[in-house]
Order: C-alpha cells, then sequence, then structure tokens
C-alpha cells in the first residue's frame, strides 16, 4: 500500500487543495489519516510541504520518517528534490516541470531535470502546458492529483471523483467538470509513463 | 459518536465547546491561531454566541479569560509561546487568584523557530506558576484534554495550562466527539477576596498554592494521559513526553519496544513513576519536543547512579523540534535516510507578495535614508520583518511585538540620528501604543512609520485590533496632528513619498507616517468572494 506522500512545492501554490482532496479519497474509503501542513510565514512565497500518511493501521507520527515516503508529488521541479531523504528505495517521484522562479539563484532548469531524471522511478509533467492547452490554465495541480491517483492503488479511482466534488462543487458544475478532466488527464500520463 | 477530520488545534478548540466553553480569548499567532479561528466560524459556537471575538494582545486576552473564570463560566486563552511572555504577568498571577469557572491557557510551542523568534519552552511557564500542565502526543488526545482540563481546573480552582507543538497543532487526524456539556450559569467566587491579590491575602493564597502541589502531583500520577509500559530490557527506560511519545511509537510501529516507557503528558511530572522507571532500568533516556526540561530535572547537579540522555549530552540534538528520524537515532536503530538533498537545490525563504504595500514602503525608505547609511531602522514582527532579507535589506531589528518604537526611542536617546521605527497596524495595536506615548511625552526625535494594511497578515489576515482607529490613537498619545502623516504606498505615489519622509526628517521630534493599502492577500480574497 502506497501510504506516505509528501506533496511539495511553493506557498500559494495549492499543495494543500491536492492534500484536501486525497484526504476525502483516504476517508471516504474507510481509511486513517494523518496530513501535517505549513501555515505561517513560510506560506509567503517560501518552499512548502504537506506530509498524508494513509494506512488501514493506527498512524503514530505526523511526520513520515525518512526513507519511508512512497511518492513525492511536487507542483515545482526544483522543490521535489528538497525532500529526496524522504523517499523510500522503491518510492516515486512525481513532479510538474515548470519552474517557479521568485529567488534571483534559481538553478538551471537542465540541471535540476537531470538530478530527477537520475532516480530509477519519476514522473515529468509539463502540467502547466497541459492545463493551459485544456483551457483550464488554474487546473495544473488538480493534473499532478491525476498522476499521484493513478499510483495509488488502494483508493479507488471514483473516491477522487467525489473529492473533487466535494471541494469544488460550491464554485459551480463547469469548475467541477474542468478539475475532473485534468486530473482524468493527469492519471492518462502517468499510467502511460509507468506502463 | 461523530468523528471529525480535524488539526491538533482545531481538536483542542473542538474539545473546549463540547465542554460547554463560553468564551475564547487570543491574539492570532502562529501555530495557535486555527484555535480561535475553528471556534470563529463553527455553527454551534455562533449559535451558542460564544465569546470569539481577537483580542488586542496576549495579555488582555489572558485577563479577561480570567474575568469569564470570575464570572463562573469556562473559558479559553490561546497564544503562541512568545504570546505567553506578553501575557506572563496575568498567568502567573492566575495562579494565585486561581480560577473559578474552568480556565484553560493554550499556548502552542513553535520548536525550529518556523515561524518566530525563539524556540522558548512553555513547560517551563507552568512551572514557575506551580500549575498543572497538559501536552498532548495526538489530536484526540487535544480534544479530549480540553474536556479533562475544565475538570480538574474547577476541581482545584486553578488555570490549567494546555502547551502543544507546531507539528501536532498544523496536523489534521480523525478525532472523536463526546457528548457536549451545556455552558455553565453566572456564578461568583465564594469567597469574595479570591481575586484580590492585596499582600495579606497573596501570602494566604501562596501558601494554598504551595500545599496543592502534593495534589497535583497525585493527579499526574493518576493522569489518563500519562502511563507505563513495561519491557524486558532493562539497560535503558524512556520518558516520552508529548508529541515525541507519538514518534517513539512510530519507530517501533511493527515490533514492540523493549524498553520500558513511561509516558508524560501531565505535569508536574509524576514522581513515582518516574522513581519506578529509575530502579527498573540502568539509564534514562528522555524524549521531549522543546527545551530540555524534563532532562534536567532529572540530571540535577550532582551525577547520579544513571547516565540521563537526551539533549543535554547530544543524544539528541540541543535546538530544533524532534522528528522520527532523530528519535530513531537516539534510539540507536539503523538510519534510512534516503539520498542526500542534490546540491542544485537552493534555499527558498519567504517573500514579500508581489503587489504587497510594504515593497513600497520599503524602496521609499530604503532611497530616502540613502544618504545616512545602513543602521538607522528598528522594525518589528509581521510580514515587513521579510524586509530584512535581499533585495530589501531595509531593517535593522527585530525582538519583540511593539519594540520597534521603543527601540528607535532608546537610539535617539543615545543620540542616532535619523532613528526610525517600522511597525504594522496590528502589531502598533497590539503593543506600540505605549511605546508611542513614552516617545510623544519626551518629544523623542524619532520616525514612526505605521505600515497600515488593514489587517493582521502573517498569520492569515485577521482583524486588526486598532483597525480605523490608528491616527487617533496616535492623536491621543500626544502625536502633534501635523506630524501624522498618510500617503497611500503606490509606485506612482514614490516621489511624494519620498517628499514626506524628508520632510518628517527635517522635523524634531515624533512624526508618524502612515503608508495606507489594503494587504493583497486580504484584497484577493475580498475579490474573488465578490466574483462568486
Amino acid at each position: 500500500m502506497k501510504n506516505n506522500i509528501i506533496l511539495a512545492g511553493v506557498g500559494g501554490q495549492g499543495i494543500l487543495t491536492i492534500a484536501t482532496i486525497i484526504g476525502y479519497a483516504a476517508l471516504d474509503s474507510d481509511l486513517q489519516l494523518k496530513q501535517s501542513e505549513v501555515h505561517g510565514m513560510s506560506q509567503r512565497g517560501g518552499d512548502v510541504q504537506s506530509h498524508l500518511r494513509i494506512s488501514d493501521k493506527q498512524i503514530f507520527s505526523d511526520l513520515i520518517p525518512y526513507g519511508k515516503a512512497d511518492i513525492i508529488a511536487s507542483v515545482e521541479p526544483m522543490e521535489s528534490l528538497r525532500y529526496l531523504p524522504y523517499l523510500s528505495d522503491e518510492g516515486w517521484l512525481i513532479t510538474n516541470t515548470k519552474p517557479y522562479v521568485n529567488i534571483p539563484n534559481y538553478p538551471e532548469i537542465e540541471k535540476v531535470l537531470a538530478e530527477i531524471k537520475k532516480l530509477p522511478r519519476h514522473i515529468l509533467i509539463d502540467a502547466d502546458v497541459i492545463a493551459k492547452d485544456m483551457g483550464a490554465p488554474r487546473a495544473m495541480n488538480m493534473i499532478m492529483l491525476g498522476a499521484i491517483a493513478s499510483l495509488m492503488d488502494d483508493i479507488p479511482y471514483d473516491k477522487f471523483q467525489k473529492g473533487i466534488k466535494y471541494v469544488f462543487e460550491r464554485k459551480g458544475e463547469k469548475i467541477v467538470d474542468i478539475n475532473m478532466k485534468a486530473m482524468d488527464k493527469g492519471k492518462e500520463i502517468a499510467a502511460e509513463k509507468t506502463k | 459518536m461523530e468523528k471529525l477530520l480535524l488539526l491538533g488545534d482545531e481538536a483542542i478548540a473542538q474539545g473546549a465547546l463540547d465542554a460547554g466553553m463560553s468564551g475564547i480569548y487570543a491574539y492570532p499567532g502562529t501555530p495557535s491561531t486555527e484555535i480561535t479561528e475553528y471556534v470563529q466560524r463553527n455553527p454551534e459556537a455562533i449559535a451558542r454566541n460564544v465569546h470569539r471575538e481577537w483580542s488586542a494582545n496576549e495579555k488582555t486576552a489572558v485577563e479577561a479569560s480570567i474575568g469569564m473564570s470570575y464570572a463562573g463560566k469556562r473559558t479559553m486563552s490561546c497564544m503562541k509561546h512568545v504570546g505567553l511572555n506578553v501575557a506572563a504577568d496575568a498567568y502567573v498571577n492566575s495562579a494565585l487568584t486561581g480560577a473559578n469557572g474552568g480556565m484553560i491557557v493554550a499556548v502552542a510551542d513553535d520548536p525550529s523557530m518556523h515561524s518566530s523568534q525563539n524556540e522558548q519552552d512553555s513547560r517551563f511557564y507552568g512551572k514557575f506558576a506551580m500549575l498543572p500542565v497538559l501536552e498532548p502526543s495526538n489530536q484526540q488526545e487535544a480534544y479530549d484534554m480540553a474536556y479533562y482540563a475544565f475538570e480538574i481546573s474547577e476541581k482545584y480552582a486553578v488555570p490549567i495550562m494546555i502547551r502543544l507543538t507546531t507539528r501536532l497543532a498544523h496536523s489534521r487526524a480523525g478525532v472523536k466527539r463526546r457528548k457536549p456539556l451545556p455552558e455553565k450559569d453566572i456564578k461568583l467566587p465564594e469567597d469574595i477576596h479570591q481575586f484580590v491579590l492585596l499582600p495579606a491575602i497573596a501570602r494566604r493564597k501562596y501558601k494554598g498554592l504551595l500545599a496543592m502541589q502534593t495534589k497535583f502531583m497525585e493527579e499526574s500520577i493518576e493522569s489518563p494521559f500519562n502511563s507505563y509500559a513495561s519491557g524486558n530490557d532493562k539497560s535503558m527506560g524512556i520518558i516520552a513526553c508529548g508529541l515525541a511519545y507519538n514518534y517513539l511509537q512510530e519507530n517501533y510501529a511493527d515490533t514492540p519496544c523493549p524498553y520500558p516507557v513511561l509516558k508524560v503528558s501531565q505535569y508536574p511530572l509524576p514522581g513515582n513513576l518516574v522513581g519506578k522507571l529509575a530502579e527498573e532500568c540502568d539509564n534514562i533516556l528522555v524524549l521531549e519536543e522543546g527545551m530540555p526540561f524534563v532532562e534536567e530535572m532529572l540530571k540535577g547537579f550532582f551525577e547520579g547512579p544513571h547516565k540521563i540522555k537526551g539533549r543535554l549530552d547530544g543524544t539528541v540534538p540541543r535546538d530544533g523540534e524532534l522528528n522520527p528520524n532523530i528519535v530513531r537515532l537516539a534510539l540507536g536503530l539503523p538510519d534510512l535516510t534516503g539520498k542526500p538533498v542534490p546540491e542544485v537545490v537552493a534555499k527558498r525563504p519567504p517573500s514579500l507578495c508581489l503587489g504587497c504595500p510594504h515593497i513600497d514602503s520599503f524602496k521609499a525608505l530604503k532611497e530616502v535614508l540613502k544618504e545616512y547609511g545602513d543602521g538607522h531602522v528598528f522594525s518589528d514582527i509581521g510580514c515587513y520583518t521579510l524586509g530584512a532579507l535581499p533585495p530589501f535589506k531595509a531593517i535593522n531589528s527585530c525582538v519583540d511585538m511593539g519594540a520597534s518604537i521603543t527601540m528607535a526611542k532608546g537610539a535617539a536617546d543615545a543620540g542616532l540620528f535619523p532613528s526610525i521605527a517600522v511597525i504594522g497596524d496590528s502589531t502598533f495595536s497590539h503593543s506600540g501604543i505605549t511605546g508611542l506615548l513614552d516617545a510623544a511625552n519626551e518629544n523623542s526625535n524619532v520616525i514612526i512609520m505605521i505600515l497600515d494594511n488593514h489587517t493582521t497578515a502573517m498569520t492569515g489576515g485577521q482583524t486588526s485590533p486598532g483597525d480605523g482607529k490608528i491616527e487617533d490613537i496616535c492623536k491621543a498619545v500626544g502625536v502633534h496632528e501635523d506630524h501624522i502623516r498618510i500617503i497611500n504606498p503606490l509606485s506612482r505615489n514614490h516621489e511624494e513619498f519620498l517628499k514626506l519622509l524628508k520632510e518628517e526628517l527635517d522635523y524634531e521630534g515624533v512624526s508618524v507616517i502612515i503608508p495606507r493599502r489594503e494587504c493583497i492577500q486580504t484584497l484577493t480574497k475580498k475579490n474573488k468572494g465578490r466574483l462568486k
């Protein structure tokens, strides 16, 4: 069971929305859940992470121990590497490839991607471009969610769909639909790459 | 009973609400803010009209909470660890007045200083005040403890502290609710002198508090939150406090812990259980989140028969928060750390938001001060503290809430010119007003810039206590109205901003400049709301 997920990104990129939907899907599947969040100063454009732990057994630590993350999923490429000490030997790194440059010393993107490609199990997704092509530029994080969902065999896909409905329902059917499609797309891409 | 997915902060709030709390009092501060915010948006709390407005600062919060307790109702005040410094006078003396209605002081510490200027450990305050302290190890305990805290608070007529730390405060888990209790009716204290700390009464009250210490100890020994688990390997005994107990369990999730373990979630330390552990085991490992509070007590000054391991002997790092890995290594278990972080990864510190009004204020300030060199700007606690970082490097101090104004005054007294304070509107209302009074009384040669963005921004946009009253407050404490200047910090007003700053630099006396523009975060939120 893939049950330890680190979500990474930059404050304001919407990783908590991803966390909320996965959390919803986990609870709806009668699984236990712990989800740690970053609040306060770091939310202002700093690096942020959320630890999600899902299990059919009791979960103790709110933080994922080093070497125990099954998935690192990042909405920003450099941020995906910040949490490598957490990744297990069999773990997957999934990341959006679009850099979020708000620091003067942001490294060359080729060097960042080269580091990611060293990992035996990684999925690179140009999620911003795909979202834009779909006419849903703000659904980048839902594409990433779809990729994560494709690796989480223990939670039925319709539970994620229900999670999207739960989060976006009050914004109207159209928004739900767009986000749903973005998640489908992310799932499809990841499935292709993990074949 | 219903199960909710709650942050540790929210679990305390829900527990207190279900236990019949009538009022919560707080000033926002990471990682404690979500306790009060949860009550503010909770439909039951709104229907019951539980008091839930923000207070001007932590001291006014705890004092108001003592007042509600005086009136016989259950009440809670909440703050971050450094907020307890502000409220310390009220908290420490509340140990002598005691409580009437159940009273909880919930304090969230921030080890590793994720959003704070230090990592002080509030358990020391509990010991200092000689009051019981509860320290939850998970969200369910946080919920249950709020219930329990009101009970023992009323049983002994004393306030009870619940201490938690960042990771528990900001982590969600399922929490089982209990049967809600009704709120209490107004009932004044039986002893009308209970809250009158005149020396003669205070001496009597203090003897009472001292006499209660053995009772508090007995409560700790009987506490449902403290427990002793035996183990076969007596070479080491473990004391695991609060959240550290969780990290210990994480490392023995698959195989049972071989060592005897004393779980501590209620203080004072349960003496006989510590004694039992010492009797059974050769050495003792202390795992605690924060400072070596328990470890120092055990270690004392002279070498005892046991080796005490923990933060003081380097088994656990001396500073910073715990995590499962640190605990793992302290237990001597194999390191599971994955690959190192590649060198290519750069640090990404927090920064001011695009469009933040503070950016314009710092630009103007930097430009006008160029001719005087660096080192003239005293700042305070808020988003604008980020002005210390590149590209601005615009401020030279950040000490505690309100210290910008008083430090600028002290430096001006020493002869520094120019001497400038930069403080936010919320921090000004929290602790800046009295400092401005000092400066006005002596007509100190200072410029006080009150960056007014109409909110308490850093903690997520809570009400700013002095909003709409800033100029009036400045006038009232004695700043001349000709030297209270307001400007809209936009790039098109940059020249005007410079002119205004120069004029006030030429004025010998207290000037207040108020760059006023709404926080870009709260503005964006509002606009989104309108579009919906």
